[in-house]
């Protein structure tokens, strides 16, 4: 049997519109369902991948969302063009929050997303440059 | 006895077009349509009965008891729906209708509202107990519980594992009639007067348990029209005031947010129609909803009010129920304190795990599930995107899907076929150009194509 399997799948984010917003971590959910991960996998790989989504509409202009599964690991990447995060270590704190009032009135800006994203996947790697674009990694194991 | 795959809802083949509007309506894409008649895959089927009510033909049946099977039992028992009561227009008078229900050759009537009021307590202290996963999802509608069993794994451990009234209602129905009566089990036939074919499915074969207390169903479209003249033939003077006990917080039950109204506890949630029931457990396994204690969840719009088999249009019904459960009393008829003990005593819990179903899975291997899935894609991409549901399959997605599962060609889509039919004309024609060597006027060669001159 091929030990080496590799199920890739991207899609392209853009930022502000909250009308396909979430469309991307339904599918990946959906898939991920499909290809029989264990659902408590299925459950976390989902949660980053729509946190990681919507973070790109909310914070960032446009971005790249790609899911990778590979024997034993789901790794999440999130690289997106927006602003850059300036104090990493404040946006990681549950309840930080830059989310504007218009954007807090649609149910988002808790400050939950990156805590959550990082209690959900087993390794999680975040770079940003300001001005420039953020890049969010995780994986799972499974 | 116990069919492991019964289906209640089934197809009359005689009366089905094969029209499109069963496959894509139906939540779990269980439906196919094939030489010409739609086919139900049965894995997939939850009974939810949404197919029931879009038929334009009125092809899909509910297969329910024939009335006879009332002879099989020395005594006979009836347990009515909470939501049969806004059936009638006597629904003020919910003793007249069930005598009338009685009449109909039964010599005992139990009301599943009165059950209802064990189960709100039951359930009240499941959820109030620690360390029980949030939010709880009732399991009292069997259509939801398989909903979950096939769609949704993940959330089978927050279905509350206690019973449904109805097999409720039955089981102290059974014990009150040995006691009193001397009755055998055996000799005793308890009766539903269901609204909806998932409830006979979890009659025929439960989920979680390994019988039903039940014997029977019979749909309330079913007996409609006898119940109706037994009804009016009933006189005030037969009744006695013993038939309806339960409160307006049990007969509450039959309609949406009547469980919840029951349950009187913590941050609940009431949702009814299968596709808004879809969005919210969507919302629960994305672990969204977590500051919400209890869902009550059911698959019918309306709950069960608007079942697949009841006869009075939704919205009457459960503005008649409405009424009638506000001016019962407001407090339970049965005593907590009894309940509680029952509880403590496991009388309430399912006695078998609910277990999931896989049936959405590509393959059992993920490596081989992984294959398909790329090839589903590819194959995707050669469909038009157009969901016309002509292939028999409910959307371009499905019908991929069935081709990697082998149960289904690319041939099957018209706009496939039609393109490979054009390719195969130009074809033809391009080799009706081609002439026999010794043929040909010298402008042409072989091949058909301009000589250079
Ligand atoms: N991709 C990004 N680009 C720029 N800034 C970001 C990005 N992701 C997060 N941030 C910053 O980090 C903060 C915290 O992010 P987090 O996802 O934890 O919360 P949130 O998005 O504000 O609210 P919630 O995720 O609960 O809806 C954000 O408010 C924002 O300032
Ligand atoms: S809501 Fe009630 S009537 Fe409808 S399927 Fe569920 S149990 Fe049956
Ligand atoms: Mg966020």
């Amino acid at each position: 049997m091929n030990k080496n399997f590799l199920l890739k799948m991207s899609f392209d984010i853009e930022g502000n519109n909250f009308n396909a917003a979430g469309a991307a971590s339904s599918e990946i959910k959906r898939k991920l369902k499909q290809i029989g991960l264990n659902s408590d996998v299925v459950r976390r790989a989902a949660v980053s991948a729509y946190e990681a989504e919507m973070n790109i509409v909310i914070h960032a202009y446009k971005g790249v969302l790609t899911v990778t599964v590979s024997p034993g690991e789901i790794n999440i990447l999130a690289e997106d063009e927006g602003p850059g995060i300036a104090d990493i270590e404040l946006a990681m704190k549950e309840g930080y929050s830059t989310a504007s009032d218009d954007v807090r009135e649609m149910g988002f800006g808790a400050g939950m997303g990156l805590p959550n994203m990082k209690k959900c996947s087993d390794k999680f790697e975040i770079k940003t440059e300001l001005g420039v674009g953020t890049k969010v990694s995780m994986t799972i194991y499974y | 006895m116990i069919e492991r795959n019964y289906h209640s809802v089934v197809l009359d083949r005689e009366k089905c077009k094969g029209c499109t509007n069963c496959i894509k309506n139906c939540p779990t894409e269980a439906i196919r349509v094939r030489d010409g008649k739609a086919k139900i895959l049965e894995d997939r089927c939850i009974d939810c009965g949404e197919c029931i009510r879009i038929c334009p033909q009125h092809a899909k049946l509910a297969k329910t008891d024939e009335l006879s099977i009332l002879n099989n039992f020395r005594y006979r028992v009836v347990i009515p729906a909470p939501s049969l009561y806004g059936q009638f227009k006597e629904y003020m008078n919910p003793e007249k209708i069930l005598m009338g229900l009685k009449k109909m050759g039964f010599d005992e009537v139990y009301e599943v509202a009165l059950a209802a009021e064990n189960v709100s307590i039951a359930v009240r202290r499941y959820l109030s107990e620690k360390n029980n996963p949030k939010p709880g999802i009732s399991s009292a509608c069997p259509a939801v519980v398989r909903l979950i069993q096939v769609r949704f794994p993940d959330l089978i451990k927050n279905i509350v594992p206690i019973k449904a009234p109805i097999e409720i209602a039955a089981k102290k129905a059974r014990e009150k009639i040995k006691k009193e009566k001397g009755f055998k089990d055996d000799e005793i036939g308890v009766f539903f007067i269901t609204p909806c074919p998932a409830k006979v499915t979890s009659i025929k074969s439960p989920v979680g348990a390994k019988t039903s207390f039940i014997n029977g169903a019979f749909s309330v479209s079913q007996i409609y029209g006898d119940l109706l003249k037994n009804i009016k033939s009933v006189k005030e003077s037969d009744l006695d005031g013993t038939l309806q006990k339960a409160s307006g917080l049990g007969v509450g039950w039959g309609r949406s947010g009547g469980e919840n109204k029951a349950l009187a506890m913590g941050n609940t949630l009431s949702v009814d129609g299968i596709h808004n029931v879809i969005e919210v457990l969507e919302e629960v396994e994305m672990g969204r909803l977590k500051d919400i204690d209890f869902i009550e969840a059911q698959a019918c719009i309306g709950g069960c009010v608007g079942g697949a088999l009841m006869v009075e249009k939704q919205v009457i019904a459960r503005t008649r129920l409405r009424k009638l459960s506000e001016t019962l009393a407001q407090n339970f008829a049965v005593d907590e304190y009894v309940v509680l003990k029952e509880y403590d005593n496991n009388y309430y819990f399912m006695t078998e795990k609910i277990e999931p179903k896989h049936v959405m899975k590509l393959d059992e291997d993920i490596a081989k599930a992984i294959e398909k899935m790329e090839l589903l894609e590819k194959t995707l991409e050669r469909l038009p995107g157009l969901d016309c549901g002509s292939c028999g399959s409910p959307n371009c997605r499905a019908l991929a899907e069935d081709i990697v599962r082998g149960i289904a060609s690319e041939n099957d889509c018209v706009f496939v076929l039609r393109e490979k039919v054009k390719e195969l004309a130009e074809e033809m024609l391009e080799l009706s150009k081609r002439l026999p060597p010794a043929m040909g006027d010298g402008d042409f060669n072989r091949k058909g194509e301009k000589n250079e001159t």
